[in-house]
């Protein structure tokens, strides 16, 4: 603050009034001209590769021509919006996408609660960093290995579970093309992938409850399933509320590349969701128009769920996230 | 103090709780295991017997196979040019703005960090991103998989989180001695934050290994594919309903045998499976876990 008043600034103050608390802007950027050096890299990333496509949503309603390019394609007001949600396809995706969210609510989710829980019970600190190191290994290995293991496994030409369904049933499931097992395959993907590291979370607020808590429930004569009622849980509940706040904010995101992997054209009618169809209509089939509007459709509805979501949290006592 | 109270249930269940943890430990890695095996053995013994642990007959023959093909090669060189510089184009980015924002009295400084809370609400999505990168000129460049995602919002907040905590006595001394802004990040700040830049310098390389929507997105050159997208030719689209895509697709490679595949996959996690220690190290310490609870 003490050195916007340097002399080499008085000539540009002279139009505006001076007041000593507020130095001018120019003098303020001269002062802090390196910052602002560092500060553009970042910021020319933010506005190009975030807030241009931002803007670039209005091609929803446009009707993009790759002749006329942006600037002179014709205004379509909400046409793209009405044929999406007239469009039978669009139930499925709905339907798929949501049930694909509730699988992962209702199996994925408890997941890393449970472990978190059963690691919290070990006593033997050895082997608790034993199994800790090796559960959160699958998180850092990528969805296309991840689809390329299922693949591997489940095939039907020579896959390990096949010869095994062979060798005990005498038939084999083309898991891979049926749409019955699509769901099932994508929670049990999720659930070998992220269980382990989704952990880390619950333990750091379990490692934070006070041992004497423990103490004085089993003078009290507690056992461990009453300690494990009364001051375990309560401890990570707002972890876990936190979480699940997250989770509504996601419903409509079902994570395109680990569907796009699994999908194809036998299981489609169960595995489509919003994202892949974006990149079909878009990227596959160029109406660039037409998959815009359905990704700004889902991108709207996505942050009406995530802010809903936090009011709630709030009204229930607790933190939320924005 | 637990012991006195421990009763023969509380042993059962202890006992079971172990056994319990250590069946899902194996599982977590047996994948791996199998794989590794698989790809060391003959294709002769993979259709014969699926189920085993260690090959009978131990033979390179993928490995070396993998090495005599060209495409695959080149995929993996292409992975280890991105990983290494497009690593550095996101530690660049987002020290250097994480640096100018930690600031506190820096002018504009509020509106630049609501304007990136903001885009971790909303994107433009998938076909208003393409486009950009397509006007840009960056389809079929590397560029294309650095620079759409330079800066994770989430891992630059964090940054600058920690540079803001550096004690300010450090910098006002450096200042007093003529040292400028620049100087100040390269010869104090830097130095003093290795650990978290280490951390990140982790986490945003095993992205850029894993990654495969970039190049889905952005890549159509087969030459300038990285391991992710070869290794799903290789793997997933040499049998899904084959003569549906396939036959249609320019790049269509022939459906290769199962140990191939095998090796493919191992040489895709082994990357991973090396630098994870490391990892393990950084986010066991409680660097990530801390920023997520706050």
């Amino acid at each position: 603050m003490k050195q916007a008043a340097a002399p080499g600034q008085i000539p540009l103050m002279q139009e505006t009034t001076i007041k000593r608390k507020r130095p001018n802007v120019l003098g303020r950027i001269k002062k802090d001209k390196w910052l602002y050096l560092l500060l553009t890299p970042g910021l020319l990333y933010f506005i190009i590769f975030k807030y241009v496509p931002m803007w670039g949503v209005m091609l929803a309603f446009k009707n993009y021509q790759p002749f006329l390019g942006f600037w002179k394609s014709d205004w379509v007001g909400l046409e793209h919006f009405r044929v999406f949600f007239t469009n039978p396809e669009f139930y499925m995706l709905l339907r798929n996408t949501l049930i694909l969210s509730l699988y992962n609510l209702v199996f994925f989710f408890p997941a890393p609660i449970i472990l978190a829980l059963l690691l919290n019970e070990l006593r033997l600190a050895f082997f608790k960093r034993i199994v800790q190191t090796l559960i959160y290994i699958p998180h850092f290995i990528s969805l296309v290995i991840v689809a390329s293991l299922t693949y591997v496994f489940l095939t039907t030409e020579g896959g390990l579970i096949n010869e095994l369904l062979l060798k005990y049933t005498g038939t084999k499931i083309d898991f891979l093309a049926n749409p019955d097992w699509f769901r099932p395959m994508i929670i049990m993907q999720t659930i070998w992938k992220e269980t382990g590291f989704g952990t880390i979370i619950f333990l750091a607020a379990l490692a934070g409850v006070d041992v004497e808590q423990y103490e004085a429930a089993i003078t009290d004569g507690a056992n461990r399933w009453r300690q494990l009622w009364h001051i375990t849980l309560p401890s990570i509940r707002s972890t876990i509320i936190i979480l699940l706040i997250l989770r509504m904010g996601d419903v409509l995101d079902n994570g395109f590349e680990q569907i796009f992997l699994m999908l194809n054209p036998l299981n489609r009618e169960t595995a489509e969701v919003f994202d892949t169809y974006v990149y079909m209509m878009g990227i596959t089939q160029g109406a660039f128009s037409y998959s815009t509007a359905v990704g700004l459709f889902k991108a709207v509805v996505g942050v009406i769920l995530v802010l809903g979501a936090n009011w709630l949290a709030k009204r229930f006592g607790q933190s939320g996230i924005y | 103090m637990t012991k006195q109270y421990r009763s023969i249930s509380g042993t059962a269940f202890d006992i079971t709780n172990v056994i319990v943890l250590s069946v899902i430990s194996v599982l977590a890695v047996l994948p791996f295991i199998y794989i590794i095996a698989g790809s060391f053995a003959s294709d002769a013994e993979l259709t014969k017997r699926a189920v085993f642990l260690i090959p009978e007959t131990f033979t390179t023959a993928a490995y070396q196979f993998i090495f005599s093909t060209d495409t695959i090669l080149q995929s993996i060189k292409v992975s280890l040019y991105v990983t290494v510089l497009g690593t550095l184009v996101n530690l660049f980015f987002t020290v250097t703005m994480a640096y100018a924002l930690s600031k506190r009295n820096l002018m504009g400084r509020n509106l630049v960090l609501n304007l990136i809370v903001f885009s971790m609400l909303f994107g433009g999505g998938l076909i208003p991103t393409y486009l950009v990168v397509r006007d840009l000129h960056l389809l079929d460049t590397f560029w294309a998989l650095m620079l759409p995602g330079a800066i994770s919002a989430f891992n630059l907040i964090i940054v600058k989180n920690f540079f803001q905590e550096l004690p300010a006595e450090l910098e006002e001394a450096a200042k007093i001695d003529g040292c400028t802004e620049l100087g100040l990040l390269w010869k104090i700040v830097l130095p003093l934050s290795m650990p978290v830049l280490a951390t990140f310098t982790l986490f945003y390389a095993v992205g850029h290994w894993n990654n495969f929507y970039s190049a889905l997105l952005y890549i159509n050159d087969p030459q300038k594919w990285p391991l992710q997208v070869m290794l799903r030719q290789i793997v997933l689209l040499s049998q899904t309903a084959a003569g549906d895509i396939n036959s249609m697709d320019p790049n269509f490679v022939a459906p290769p045998d199962q140990s191939i595949k095998m090796a493919v996959i191992v040489i895709g996690t082994i990357p991973i499976l090396l630098v994870y220690p490391f990892l393990q190290k950084h986010f066991a310490k409680g660097v990530l876990i801390g920023s997520v609870k706050g």
